[in-house]
């Protein structure tokens, strides 16, 4: 059974769930590490994805629309950012304190629509693998990379076009300034709070799709805390990457390989207890941070509130 | 008199917090077309309406006590713990497997042993991720977020191989669960109600978790280390030492919060696959608690039954009135961030002081004044 593991449709069927599982980390990363290289670390990700994907699901199930489902779910994630840059910008309040509460949020929240709106196990039809011309033909490389749903195209577009905006754009400079050094920004005229709230709604929207690749495009389907603490893993990935886009990449992927892996395993019953598979993916997270993080050094106003001299 | 009605208002500001949280969940009902009226009468009813719903709400507060007691150490040593569901667990296992284990000691002492179990379970669950901050800078929000992972594929593997029911081992169901402990191992009840003896033990340790934080070099230590880390090591406190303490102990009483769940709830240990199967989110709402009572032990404590009574009317308030419990779980989220928002009144209002009083310093509230005790080593 071991051997099977190894045989290329296996191997095949790894790397491309692998990339698929990807999606949402994505998402979620690379919104939150906005988030945190302007100086907000957002801890309430887990539950602006739990609203994302249940707004998606929602209004995709109703209007038989699902970019409508997406729009929807990066309204909610927009307004969730929105409050968490009010409460830590203007009211100055604990980041990661504030996070937790809009995490408890998000989770009862989307229970509580679910509910009260849908009530049974309903499925939608997700959005479509869509196989890209020619290149879905390509034999292996076509069937890992290429033959995709929308989102998952969209999730890793993200990575070089983050990286642009980060280091190519004055925007990304101010985002970078007001991370590092609030105050000799706000000296050269940048406004730190307007910069946040652009980072902090960024992230919420981007949290919202993620939430949305899980019950629209992954899953198809809606469950109380169905994100199981992958709004927290994404969080982790900023570090683990980090805080730069292809490190975040990197993360996201390493994560879902193995976590596509341990999905395979249960599949072909190699005797490996399946607890043991699904743990995997966190033991090996802790492992990578014991060994890289003490050497990459974090924005230096992460979490720190800032206040105006006089 | 003007001081002390500033104190007054801090001091009543997670109320004003909680009641804005509820009307805004008012709201939220009333877009769901639900009276938020007969939806809150049930809650409250259903909390505290007999001898029996103030049983149950105390039942639900215990562990909230025992974990917000621990959150209270660890966040004025500038820890995020946010690992208590895991901690919970992973106390309930080592305590639940000795119990299972030695059938034939006298029922106080494996109740004494338990506990204990409790307790080193929850400071190795804790003590891991101490010690990764301390000497790996990691950052402890994302390592306690692992374990928790980590802890509820142990208990998952746990209860569906080495430690099911034998009974179940034996029929179809599989129903993943251990035996039920021997009746001299249970937590004295209350009797006629669930209330069991660990309440008690709570309090009591919420009163000396205060001692410690203020009144011990060990808790002073730890308080100057969240307060500032370098004036910390330049005053020649090891600063990862009490770092690791601050998780450890945060850990231990979660993990004595999880021992008494089952010597003193459940008797057995039962999964749905899911960390809130066992821990009712007793983990997180712990952290709401002892947000809630402004990180202070002594202040957890009517906090901690205040949750308790939210989790326990919400259940009837599903019942009765058809409101998802879920709502109590949004509400509390709520009252985090409107506990935490209502923070900046506090500092504008010091600040006002300061600079009416600027030699006389201002008084300390909420909190008795640090005293730093001979400076003894420990």
């Amino acid at each position: 059974m071991i051997r099977e593991l190894f045989s290329a449709t296996v191997i095949i069927g790894i790397i491309s769930s692998g990339i698929r599982l990807a999606t949402p980390y994505l998402y979620a990363s690379i919104g939150e590490m906005f988030g945190q290289r302007s100086g907000v670390l957002n801890l309430g990700v887990e539950g602006q994805m739990l609203l994302g994907a249940f707004m998606a699901f929602y209004v995709a199930l109703k209007t038989g629309n699902l970019w409508l489902g997406v729009l929807a779910a990066m309204g909610v994630g927009a307004l969730m950012g929105l409050a968490m840059a009010f409460v830590t910008v203007n009211l100055q309040a604990t980041q990661g304190i504030s996070g937790i509460g809009f995490y408890l949020f998000g989770l009862g929240m989307s229970n509580l629509l679910f509910q009260k709106l849908i009530g049974t196990v309903e499925t939608v039809q997700g959005f479509p693998r869509i196989s890209l011309p020619l290149l879905g033909k390509i034999p292996v490389i076509g069937d890992i990379f290429f033959n995709q749903n929308m989102l998952v195209y969209l999730a890793f577009l993200l990575v070089p076009a983050a990286w642009f905006v980060l280091h190519k754009t004055t925007l990304g400079l101010k985002i970078r300034a007001v991370g590092e050094n609030p105050e000799a920004a706000d000296s050269l005229g940048v406004s730190v709070s307007r910069v946040r709230y652009f980072t902090v709604i960024l992230g919420g929207v981007l949290s919202g799709v993620a939430g949305a690749s899980l019950s629209i495009a992954l899953l198809n389907v809606f469950q109380q805390n169905m994100t199981a603490g992958q709004g927290f893993i994404a969080v982790a990935l900023v570090y683990f990457g980090g805080w730069r886009p292809w490190g975040i990449l990197g993360g996201a992927l390493l994560f879902s390989l193995v976590n596509a892996l341990q999905l395979w395993i249960q599949v072909l019953g190699v005797p490996i207890p399946s607890e043991l598979a699904v743990m995997m993916p966190y033991v090996l997270t802790i492992l990578v941070l014991t060994v890289s993080v003490s050497k990459v050094r974090g924005p230096s106003a992460l979490t720190k509130v800032f206040e105006r001299e006089g | 008199m003007k001081a002390r009605l500033n104190s007054i208002f801090e001091a009543l500001l997670p109320v004003f917090a909680t009641v804005a949280a509820l009307l805004v969940g008012g709201i939220m009902l009333l877009i769901l077309k639900i009276n938020p009226l007969t939806a809150y009468s049930a809650l409250i009813q259903g909390a505290f309406g007999s001898w029996n719903a103030f049983a149950e709400t105390l039942v639900k507060a215990t562990p909230l006590l025992l974990v917000g007691i621990g959150i209270c150490i660890s966040y004025r040593g500038n820890v995020v713990n946010i690992g208590g569901e895991g901690q919970m667990i992973m106390g309930a296992i080592l305590s639940t497997w000795i119990a299972l284990t030695f059938t034939n000691l006298p029922g106080w002492l494996m109740i004494l042993i338990g506990m204990l179990a409790g307790v080193v379970g929850g400071s190795i669950w804790g003590g891991i991720p101490g010690l990764l901050k301390a000497y790996f800078n990691v950052n402890e929000i994302l390592s306690t977020v692992m374990m928790n992972a980590i802890a509820v594929q142990i208990m998952n593997y746990l209860l569906r191989g080495p430690m099911i029911d034998p009974v179940q081992a034996k029929a179809s169901s599989q129903i993943p669960q251990t035996a039920r402990l021997v009746e001299a191992y249970r937590l004295p009840r209350l009797a006629p109600t669930r209330l069991h003896l660990g309440l008690l033990i709570a309090i009591i340790l919420a009163v000396m978790v205060y001692i410690l934080l203020w009144r011990t070099t060990l808790g002073y230590r730890i308080r100057a280390v969240g307060q500032n880390q370098p004036a910390s090591r330049y005053g020649g406190i090891d600063v990862k030492r009490y770092i690791v303490y601050a998780l450890l102990f945060s850990g231990a009483f979660a993990g004595l919060a999880g021992a008494m769940q089952v010597f003193g709830v459940n008797y057995r240990m039962i999964t749905d696959g899911s960390a809130t199967g066992f821990t009712g989110n007793a983990g997180f709402n712990g952290i709401v608690a002892a947000l809630f009572g402004q990180l202070h032990p002594l202040l957890t404590i009517p906090a901690s039954v205040l949750f308790g009574s939210l989790l326990v009317g919400a259940n009837s308030m599903q019942r009765a009135v058809q409101v998802p419990s879920s709502l109590i779980t949004a509400l509390n989220g709520l009252v985090v961030v409107f506990v935490v928002s209502s923070e900046v009144l506090r500092k504008f209002q010091q600040r006002r002081r300061l600079t009416v009083a600027v030699d006389s310093p201002p008084p300390e509230s909420g909190q008795p004044k640090a005293i730093e005790p001979d400076g003894e080593q420990p």
